[in-house]
């Protein structure tokens, strides 16, 4: 129910007064409301739940989440 | 896909599954509190990884399995009438009722359709100005903003003939409710990633300090559960309470404020039946009185009956982490996802509908029955 999907923003425009947005979930294409993420520019990743965009997906963090994991591999390493 | 596929990746979560192993010295129960993360945990056998002294147990964390029956038997009475097109998420539509389902309904020539998005209702109502279209609001925190966009949206435009029925849940009181329970068993949470990615978790920063346990922002990918479980571990072992976020790509402490702004000018907080669970103070939203208009409840009543649920069920022990799928006499036997008996069997993302579609209609280890 909660799902929420990762896709790609290649069109922003608006509709009734609605900011929309034509997202690429890797190839296939939705029209989502981009309405509560004002600031999204075309080709950020945004995270889609039933046609909304409920974030805009920080790239700068989920870089160091691998970053962290990265470094716990090589300590795992040494310590074998 | 950028941002599914390397968060899948095996070699990540052999780390962290090492890690997981080195930070555990004693026994430890967490509470996963959505059904997404429930069904990634079976679905990729998290659980199998973990060292026998970490039980994860799930929690009420799918909307459709708490919707109470007297709110389905109402949508299967709204949806019945002729001069309504009721529309839903498709999960809602095999819920058991009291008699029916709504798919029975539609099977009889009630108009039942199910819609990707809120908003599509909208455009449906515009198609069809002789019927007024109802949509089945469910949903936890991540699809309210959604839900009220439609209703907000609906009124701005005047579009008349577009109603709403809420039954929306809110996490942070039932969380509250499990660990005031007195059979409680639970240490720390896996919090629902998306519910906090819409408001944020300021919210859970008292509640980690009232009952003195760790709680975790966690997301949905395999390593994203792995990674939360592993905070909650270590904060576990190391005696800390708090609230940690490695799902910061997606939640930032104060949520999106937009979406928080568009759920308080439609909605307000009440109290709300969870199904198996009994009521839980301000634990829903309920639409404010200034779009009462698009109340479906209102514009259609229904006299309520008294209800009766399937004796044998014991999905609201599961949905409060108390006893497991297979634990239930009737699993994989007398209920099934083609006949649920109840609604943790019946969505995707009930813990017994997961347990069932993953395979696991038999003992996996103690450890996982515990």
């Amino acid at each position: 129910m909660c799902l929420g999907i990762p896709g790609k923003v290649v069109e922003v425009y608006r509709e009734h007064d609605l900011l929309m947005g034509k997202v690429d979930f890797g190839g296939v294409c939705k029209r989502v409301c981009l309405e509560t993420v004002p600031e999204i520019a075309v080709g950020d990743y945004a995270l889609i739940h039933v046609g909304f965009a409920i974030s805009r997906i920080d790239e700068e963090e989920a870089r160091r989440v691998f970053a962290l994991l990265e470094e716990m591999g090589e300590l795992d390493d040494l310590n074998r | 896909m950028k941002y599914l596929d390397e968060y899948r990746d095996p070699k990540a979560a052999e780390t962290l599954r090492r890690a997981i192993r080195a930070a555990t010295t004693r026994p430890w129960t967490l509470m996963e509190v959505c059904g997404g993360q429930t069904h990634t945990i079976v679905k990729y056998g998290i659980d199998g990884l973990l060292p026998p002294e970490i039980a994860l147990v799930h929690g009420p964390g799918c909307p459709v399995c708490v919707t109470p029956l007297e709110t389905i038997d109402q949508a299967i009475a709204i949806a019945a009438r002729p001069d309504v097109i009721f529309c839903s998420f498709g999960d809602m539509l095999r819920v058991p009722g009291s008699e029916r389902d709504l798919l029975t309904v539609k099977a009889r020539g009630g108009d039942v359709r199910v819609v990707y998005s809120p908003l599509d209702c909208l455009k449906l109502a515009e198609q069809h100005p002789d019927r007024t279209v109802v949509f089945f609001a469910v949903g936890f925190e991540t699809t309210a903003p959604a839900n009220a966009m439609a209703v907000w949206h609906a009124q701005r435009r005047g579009v008349r003939n577009s109603a709403v029925l809420v039954s929306h849940v809110r996490v942070p009181p039932a969380m509250t409710a499990i660990l005031s329970a007195p059979a409680n068993r639970v240490q720390g949470f896996l919090a629902a990633g998306h519910v906090c990615t819409v408001m944020g978790y300021e919210e859970y920063e008292p509640l980690a300090a009232r009952f003195h346990v760790p709680i975790v922002v966690t997301g949905f990918e395999p390593l994203d559960l792995l990674q939360g479980i592993y905070q909650g571990v270590r904060m576990l072992e190391e005696g800390r309470v708090g609230v940690e976020n490695p799902y910061a790509r997606a939640v930032t402490r104060e949520g999106n404020p937009h979406a928080r702004r568009l759920i308080d000018e439609v909605f307000e907080v009440t109290d709300r039946a969870w199904r198996g669970i009994g009521t839980i103070p301000a634990s829903g939203y309920r639409l404010r009185a200034r779009y009462q208009d698009f109340d479906a409840g209102r514009r259609f009543p229904v006299t309520a009956r008294p209800v009766r649920e399937a004796t044998e069920c014991i999905a609201g022990l599961i949905l409060q982490g108390v006893k497991k799928p297979r634990e239930c006499p009737a699993f994989g036997g007398r209920c099934t996802p083609e006949r649920p008996l109840g609604a943790t069997m019946v969505s995707s993302e009930g813990a017994c509908a997961a347990y069932y579609h993953h395979g696991r209609l038999h003992t996996l280890g103690s450890r996982t029955n515990a």
